[in-house]
């Protein structure tokens, strides 16, 4: 009788405790169920707007995907650039720095592209031209990364918020440029260079994305080896797991926040300048088109592993191109690609939790830990 | 006289396999101050809370005012008018005193700050605080936040009010003041339980003094017809032989030296006073001390994570016979001078390993740098982890399983083994047992000897006087921030180190502000 | 000049008065907390549901009465912006997600639905055109009936729609809530240190909840005033551009203050359109203006970082979830 639980006090009926690890089949299992919950979900809003058999809607899905050889190669571009962006926020967010700019640094990058190529031009030979549009973009994604992860290195300054509103500026000087470009007012920039194709990157086969592509697939493989093979990757870790354990062996914090957000900066530069030199050969305010922050939600999905990144930024831009196509079918709004994205992500990282977490029912007796 | 205001018959508590009260009695009657004294480890925090709603005991019985009492939460605990002031304070920093006096209250009538401020100041003149109300928090020393976690006890109308070690943290002119508060408290009738470790002030402060060793109620005195002696002696216990091998150092080299090596935190207090000693080659310096009496921050003073304010820490290099000065150095500078310098820290998974990360990249942590290639070579860590495991019988389903995952003892043996593994000619270990079974512990102690017997400087940090009298040479005791006292381990008496570790040092740490 | 200084005026609280809303509303959310950066797609969502319950009734009704078409429209955009708030709350507090990642999926989902149903809610009806509605706008525009006798002074400080007081109240309101209540002292110690605000007995998870969808539904306001008041009842799609990303700027700018928000918000109001205001200004040049507000609040962030003054700091618990046994 020493236990006696009382009838006065008002426990939960269930706690929630940190889970050890959970076996991995199990955790991509939940993941797995979560999606597919996820679909459904979907399905049933996009039936109640098109009154249409869903599975005749993600037939179209999949035909908006992969449906014509143009479509498929649009699609991999886009998944190219999402991907390419991705990897650029990862090492940041190993690292734990929120690098919400990543819009901003793409933006930058090819902004800084564009100015050579309109600038410029065929003055100079294209090969010159186009890597010295390279470069540029690259710094100009580093100048736009290192400034947040100066100021957060010297004063902890919350970067965030920081990252958040170098994206306007980029915007605005984006705007600005345009306009000082475009005369007439009309805000608008037009094809550039298109009768010489200066500081275009070239077809290659025949394919106009192909260098697009290739490229990404490279630094996917180079930043999955970097993360997990070199010293590099495991300082990034280690600062991500415990700034105590990264003092107590002697690295120098600051240091390897600084030099991560350069790299982070430099490939949204590098992607900045594959979507102004080899996609759209110009610019315009929408010109990493919320993929920035998508990449954000595409690189937390895989768990910041560059390979799996393949997967969910495919799961992303088939879910863009899909709706898309299903939009323009059915007479409906493109946005609704926005709304299916949405869903998925919340039930993908809500589903986090029951991996992480343990629900229990409240044991009557015992507490503490 | 009434019911006693609390009564505990027979409490058990037990975390895992580790027991940390068992079968407790205790009473504490209203106007009255009682001392809990026990070691570290000794189960007195635990104890009390579970009076205060924070932990519910196994098995027993708690009687508040003669009746059974059952205490699920803090908020129950208010409910019996139970108020417990934690070492670690609960204040909100951008607070002002009265905001945080008031938090989570539910009173009735209009929130009036003016109105609490006028409350806390009555409070603060009955029993004779100084405090102001609408001072802020992070503006305040650590005694003027003390006097807030108690004004915000009295303010909910606690009758039984229990503090944890409420002097560590104070100097001795703010004791003699919280001294006079709670003599004043016990005038109006409150029960007071008052934990701690200190000699002088039990015997100056208490009315009867209750007694835990190892979690076991040893007995209850009156504090007037008790003396130090008596106290000590039922404090440590007689002492067990624990069977650990020792052997004679041999070719003792003086290895590190500390002069006067001092440390003040920002709020002014000195974690470090004039800290002197010598570390030498083959044998095991042993650091006794009350928790929190600067033992952390000396050894990561000397692993360069700390800086100190004054004083010099030189490493005499057994291969070149110089002489290195390592202050101000970061770790990774004192390695790169050729020191070869490990540290066991206390926190293992916060600071010695990286929980998420495999057996095989913890064993990185250290070496990962060597090399000019800009990649890491993972199969030389590999090896090692392989033989840690199998040489220290680590308990893992294999080397690629994340630390986080393995128990105690075994996280321990992988820190420890990585450390040895550099070759070290200066080990450092915090509490390198705490938490570890028998067996582990003792391994553990045998690596050490073996360090020691291969001319390593060993510096143990422990809790456990009858460890640190076995396995040690020498044994140095901290108090407060200062050294009291370096005794030979062979002749040294656990009543001896007992009373250096509960000493006032003269003119020590506590003089800070 | 008068007159364009007064007209200047009278813009900058127009533009200001969905800023107010939103910072006021990310505010209350923030000092629990909560980092929520789905806050600019509320506030679409807030904008959009209101159209949709206006429409409804605009649609289904002959004669329309004005309190009505504001009653129902004002209905329908809370319930939106809270069912958007409860995802990210429900999302963050009780399955514990990243708060970054909810807020930016949220406002992904946000700026979606509100597009969405703006491109093609009349085809759900079988109309063409674009969402215009008249009654309802002319309802929320209705000024104070005084404000005409006034002249200049009425002109610029009273021709608004009731919203645009009541936003302004809002803010006053949560500034008293915060530092004049009980329940707002005990948001602010979540906010701050939820270990300790658990210990005292404050139910951390409801205090949470209750300001993410109170601050929500604030918000959410602020993209119904731009719809009905400021666009006088029609939608275009990504009209309503970035200014919720403007208003957590203001968040910043206004050092977690509600009161500072009132005049920040006109301030920041006041810089997205000062350049139609300054003569002989080059296209271009006005463009660069535009990017003030974004550079003044990095200086405010960088500025209040280095000084490390505690009042001026972000509550120190933002964008961290709060799970008791990590203690």
């Amino acid at each position: 009788m020493q236990n006696n639980p009382t009838k006065n006090t008002h426990e939960p009926l269930f706690h929630i405790a940190k889970r050890n690890a959970m076996v991995w089949w199990k955790a991509w299992l939940i993941r797995g169920v979560s999606i597919a919950a996820s679909l459904i979900v979907c399905a049933v809003i996009i039936v109640s707007l098109t009154h249409q058999n869903p599975l005749e809607v993600y037939g179209a899905m999949v035909k908006g995907s992969f449906g014509t050889s143009r479509k498929f190669w649009a699609m991999l571009q886009n998944l190219a650039i999402l991907l390419c962006i991705s990897l650029a926020v990862t090492p940041a967010f190993k690292m734990k720095f929120w690098n919400l700019g990543a819009e901003g640094q793409v933006l930058f990058g090819g902004l800084c592209s564009m100015v050579l190529m309109f600038m410029v031009g065929d003055r100079i030979p294209n090969v010159l031209l186009i890597i010295s549009m390279l470069a540029a973009s690259i710094l100009g994604g580093i100048v736009w990364g290192i400034l947040p992860a100066v100021f957060k290195a010297k004063w902890g300054t919350n970067e965030s918020l920081f990252t958040l509103m170098m994206n306007y500026i980029a915007i605005q000087l984006v705007s600005f440029a345009i306009m000082v470009w475009v005369p007439s007012g009309s805000s608008v920039m037009g094809l550039v260079n298109s009768g010489t194709r200066a500081g275009w990157l070239p077809d290659l086969f025949g394919q106009k994305y192909l260098i697009n592509i290739l490229i990404v697939a490279v630094l996917t493989v180079v930043m999955f080896v970097y993360l997990k093979y070199s010293k590099h990757g495991y300082e990034i870790s280690v600062v991500g797991e415990s700034e105590n354990t990264a003092r107590y062996i002697g690295i120098d914090v600051k240091k390897v926040i600084i030099r991560t957000m350069i790299l982070s900066g430099a490939i949204c530069g590098l992607s900045g300048f594959l979507l102004v030199s080899g996609t759209n050969h110009t610019i315009s305010k929408e010109l990493a088109g919320g993929n920035g922050f998508t990449a954000i939600m595409v690189s937390w999905l895989a768990k910041f592993n560059p390979i799996m990144m393949i997967l969910t930024s495919l799961l992303v831009v088939f879910l863009q191109r899909g709706a898309g196509e299903i939009a323009t079918k059915f007479n409906l709004n493109t946005s609704l690609a926005d709304i299916l994205t949405g869903i998925i992500i919340f039930f993908i990282i809500g589903c986090e939790f029951f991996i992480n977490y343990k629900i229990m029912r409240t044991n009557s007796g015992k507490e503490g830990k | 006289m009434s019911a006693p205001a609390i009564e505990l018959k027979n409490i058990t508590k037990t975390f895992g396999s580790i027991t940390a009260n068992k079968n407790v009695c205790l009473t504490v009657n209203n106007g009255e101050i009682l001392s809990l004294l026990g070691e570290n480890g000794s189960g007195k925090t635990t104890l009390m809370n579970m009076i205060s709603g924070i932990y519910f005991p196994d098995a027993g019985q708690i009687f508040i005012d003669g009746e059974e009492a059952v205490i699920r939460s803090p908020k129950d605990a208010f409910d019996y008018k139970i108020g417990m002031i934690h070492q670690h304070f609960k204040l909100v920093d951008i607070f002002t005193a009265a905001e945080n006096v008031v938090l989570g209250l539910k009173e009735d009538g209009k929130y009036n700050i003016k109105d609490v401020e006028k409350k806390v100041a009555e409070i603060s003149a009955r029993y004779g605080f100084d405090i102001n109300p609408s001072k802020k928090i992070y503006e305040m020393s650590v005694s003027e936040k003390q006097t807030v976690e108690i004004i915000k006890v009295l303010y909910r109308g606690a009758n039984i009010l229990i503090l944890d070690e409420p002097t560590a943290v104070l100097t001795p002119q703010e004791t003699q003041k919280l001294f006079a508060v709670l003599r004043k408290m016990k005038e109006d009738g409150k029960a007071i339980v008052i934990i701690t470790h200190k000699l002088h002030e039990v015997l100056d402060i208490s009315d009867r003094v209750s007694v835990l060793r190892k979690g076991e109620y040893i007995g209850t005195l009156i504090t007037a017809e008790t003396n130090e002696e008596e106290l000590t002696e039922m404090m440590v216990g007689k002492k067990i032989s624990l069977d650990i091998d020792r052997s004679e150092p041999v070719n003792c080299e003086d290895r590190i030296t500390v002069e006067n090596i001092t440390l003040e935190t920002s709020d002014g207090v000195r974690v470090l006073n004039d800290i002197s000693f010598t570390a030498k080659s083959g044998e095991i310096l042993g650091i006794a001390g009350i928790a929190g009496s600067g033992q952390k921050e000396l050894l990561e003073s000397i692993a360069g994570l700390q800086k100190f304010d004054s004083g010099k820490i030189v490493y005499n290099d057994p291969k070149s016979g110089s002489a290195v000065d390592l202050r101000g150095k970061s770790p990774y500078q004192i390695r790169e001078l050729g020191v070869r310098l490990s540290f066991v820290p206390e926190d293992r998974l916060g600071m010695g390993l990286v929980g998420n990360m495999d057996i095989t990249d913890n064993m990185m942590l250290r070496s990962y740098r060597k090399g000019k290639s800009a990649f890491l070579k993972r199969s030389a860590p590999r090896e090692l982890a392989e033989n840690i495991v199998r040489d220290l019988e680590v308990v893992t389903p294999g080397i690629s399983t994340p630390v986080r995952r393995l128990s105690g003892g075994n996280v321990q043996k992988v820190l420890v083994g990585r450390e040895i593994s550099l070759s070290p000619t200066v080990l450092m270990t915090a509490y390198p047992v705490r938490g570890l079974d028998i067996n582990s512990s003792y391994l553990i102690y045998n690596l050490l000897n073996t360090q020691k017997e291969k001319g390593v400087a060993v510096i143990f940090v422990g809790e456990d006087l009858d460890v640190l009298i076995d396995l040690c040479d020498r044994i140095m005791v901290l108090s407060s921030g200062a050294v009291t006292g370096i005794v030979d381990a062979r002749t040294a008496t656990k009543e001896e180190i007992g009373k250096l570790m509960t000493k006032n040092s003269k003119g020590g740490a506590l003089d800070a502000e | 000049m008068l007159f364009t200084i007064a007209q200047f005026i009278k813009a900058a609280i127009i533009q200001g008065i969905p800023l107010l809303f939103g910072s006021t509303g990310e505010i209350i959310t923030e000092k629990s907390g909560n980092l929520n950066l789905g806050i600019p797609g509320i506030m679409y969502v807030g904008g959009i549901s209101g159209i949709i319950g206006g429409y409804l009734y605009e649609h289904n009704n002959e004669n329309v009465i004005p309190i009505l078409c504001i009653i129902i429209s004002l209905l329908s955009s809370l319930a939106g912006s809270a069912l958007m708030s409860l995802i990210y709350a429900f999302l963050t507090q009780t399955l514990k997600a990243n708060q970054n990642v909810t807020g930016l999926a949220l406002t992904t989902f946000g700026i979606g639905l509100g597009n969405f149903f703006g491109g093609s809610l009349l085809k759900f009806f079988g109309e063409s055109g674009s969402i215009s509605l008249i009654n309802t706008g002319l309802a929320y525009k209705k000024a104070l009936p005084f404000a005409a006798k006034l002249g200049l002074f009425g002109e610029t400080f009273l021709s608004f729609g009731f919203l645009a007081y009541l936003a302004i109240i809002i803010a006053v309101v949560s500034s008293l809530f915060l530092n004049r209540t009980r329940a707002g002292l005990n948001l602010r110690a979540i906010g701050e240190n939820p270990a300790t605000a658990d210990a005292a007995g404050i139910n951390i998870t409801r205090y949470k909840y209750l300001s993410t969808l109170i601050g929500g539904m604030v918000a959410g306001l602020g993209g119904l005033y731009f719809v009905m008041d400021y666009t006088a009842g029609a939608w275009t799609n990504n009209g309503f551009g970035d200014r919720g990303w403007l208003a957590i700027a203001i968040v910043i700018f206004a050092l977690w203050k509600p009161k500072s928000a009132i005049w920040s918000s006109f301030i920041f109001g006041g810089l997205y359109i000062i350049c139609v205001y300054i003569p002989g200004l080059s296209s271009s040049a006005k463009e660069i203006i535009k990017m003030l507000p974004y550079l003044v609040t990095i200086l405010v962030l960088i500025f209040i970082s280095a000084r490390k003054k505690k009042e001026h700091q972000p509550p120190a618990s933002l964008g961290l979830s709060y799970f008791r046994e990590d203690r």
